[in-house]
């Protein structure tokens, strides 16, 4: 599903975020990618989506060898990943349901497809009865929710997060891990690098930790590992 | 794995079109002061651009219609064996002819030269019917009117030529008046179309910093290059044709009037504007394509530096 081989990048400011990393994620999994800030967590993330393009390794996602992938490709790369972000990322101007829809809408999907799908999600992450509203009218979990809806609504075969709950307090931070695993039975694979050590600690899944663009640790049903 | 990254040709659809239609208006409003610094860039552009377009056509008419007009009197010897005089004559004619770049040769008799100026200026010339003083004369016309001057050199040295004379010098300058004013406004014009370029590109690159965010959610979730493209190059496009709605109409009244004034006061004279009809809409067409071409690459400029994509 998602595999890097020997992958390293360096930025033009000369940091090396990755510096031969090789892993495999299997269709359906759910993996932690933990490790201090700077380690290379976010790059990690941003490989996939190919919103950074290796200096050197392939990542292949699903089949599609990113680094041989043209620029005019990429949207339809993405059109098969869900991408969930600490800051949400929503459009202030635009209601719950238009948020969700919007993502559908700049693919060109059907108009009849669209409401179906959107409002499907919507129940899906519990926000059915709040389509009408604006994100500023939402707490951050609901707004989180929101999100992650979006990232579904094209039904992917992964989502990546990149901390999702960075931004919540603990009780909502759990309702959203629900979501993530109630996702994650429904077979698509999940990505989530994250600081939060009880999360991990408490729903046990791979963890992945990453130092100085090193994978260090890559343990099934592992803890966070680090202290706080 | 089989991937669906192959369908990268979507056919555009009505309602996406619609949606970039809705999105480039929706901005124009948005960014309601630089709106209307472009388009009052590009109206005062396109004004000028029409005004001199229009000038500049109308000269070309003037200098055409004078360049036609230029011809070569060769003034033949006065001979007065009448024989001697027909032969020498016709091989002057034959000669001339004969040169290159030469179209028409016509020759007029000496009666016929005084007919003309009796024509042009009174009877009290008849008096010359006793005696013409006048010389038998060769009409020369120039297949282009620019080489007449060389070909005027060429037939000096023919025999039997009494004198050869021909608008020397005029049609120079008129031709390097018409250039120099050409280049004036040129430059005036490129200057300004520069400017309106700048303007709006400008204008573009504040409505793409302003729909940042949305820019990156959509280049998140798949829209393809083009889909976030074209709302900005349309709104681009907005902006040259709504520049170029003032000028069309000022150009068109305006040339409809002074039209209507001049041109009988004109009548049989050398001197002819062009007419209105295909004259209007050629330079109407100009105007509108170049406020396209202004607004186009405007955002299009802005579009290749700040959408990173």
């Amino acid at each position: 599903m998602i595999e890097m081989n020997n992958v390293y990048k360096k930025y033009p400011n000369g940091v090396v975020a990755a510096n031969g990393i090789t892993v495999d994620i299997r269709q359906g999994e759910f993996v932690y990618v933990v490790g201090p800030s700077g380690a290379g967590k976010s790059t990690f993330i941003k490989l996939m989506y190919r919103e950074e393009k290796p200096t050197s390794g392939d990542v292949i996602i699903n089949g599609t060898n990113l680094t041989k992938l043209k620029n005019n490709q990429v949207p339809f790369l993405r059109r098969q990943l869900g991408v969930v972000f600490q800051d949400f990322k929503l459009l202030p101007r635009l209601t719950v349901y238009e948020n969700v829809a919007f993502a559908l809408e700049v693919i060109e999907e059907h108009p009849k497809q669209i409401r179906k799908r959107v409002m499907d999600v919507l129940e899906l992450v519990g926000l059915k009865h709040k389509v009408r509203m604006l994100p500023s009218e939402l707490s951050g979990g609901e707004q989180q929710r929101v999100s992650i809806a979006r990232s579904i609504v094209n039904m992917p075969k992964v989502v990546i997060a990149d901390e999702p709950t960075g931004n919540l307090d603990p009780e909502t931070s759990w309702e959203i891990m629900n979501i993530f695993e109630e996702i994650n039975t429904m077979g698509t694979t999940i990505v989530m690098a994250t600081h939060n050590r009880e999360i991990v600690n408490t729903i046990r899944k791979r963890v992945i930790a990453i130092e100085g663009g090193l994978i260090v640790r890559d343990v099934n049903g592992g803890d966070y590992g680090y202290e706080g | 794995m089989s991937v669906m990254l192959t369908e990268v040709t979507t056919v555009m659809r009505g309602r996406t079109i619609q949606r970039h239609f809705r999105e480039s208006l929706k901005s124009l409003t948005r960014n309601g002061w630089m709106t209307f610094a472009s388009i009052s860039a590009v109206t005062v552009t396109l004004l000028l651009v029409g005004v001199f377009a229009i000038i500049m056509m109308n000269l070309n008419k003037v200098a055409d219609d004078i360049e036609n007009d230029v011809e070569i009197r060769v003034l033949i010897d006065i001979i007065e064996n009448q024989d001697e005089a027909k032969t020498a004559e016709s091989k002057l004619q034959k000669e001339i002819k004969s040169l290159k770049g030469v179209e028409t040769v016509v020759y007029s008799s000496k009666e016929d030269e005084l007919d003309l100026l009796i024509k042009d200026f009174g009877e009290d010339l008849s008096l010359f019917e006793q005696s013409n003083p006048l010389h038998n004369v060769l009409y020369v016309k120039a297949a282009n009117p620019q080489e007449t001057a060389k070909i005027a050199e060429k037939i000096k040295k023919l025999d039997n030529t009494y004198d050869v004379i021909y608008g020397e010098g005029k049609v120079e300058k008129l031709f390097s008046f018409l250039n120099t004013s050409r280049n004036v406004g040129l430059v005036l014009i490129l200057g300004l179309l520069f400017t309106a370029i700048f303007l709006i590109s400008n204008t573009i690159r504040i409505t793409i910093i302003a729909r940042r965010d949305e820019i990156e959610i959509m280049k998140l979730v798949g829209a393809t290059n083009s889909f976030v493209r074209i709302p900005f190059v349309l709104e681009g496009a907005w902006l040259g044709i709504l520049g170029s709605v003032i000028p069309m109409t000022f150009v068109t009244i305006a040339y409809y009037n002074i039209h209507k004034i001049i041109a009988p006061k004109l009548k049989g004279e050398l001197l002819q504007l062009l007419d209105i009809s295909p004259l209007i809409y050629q330079v109407n067409a100009l105007i509108l394509l170049l406020g396209l071409f202004i607004g186009v690459w405007g955002s299009f400029m802005s579009v290749r530096k700040f959408l990173k994509i």
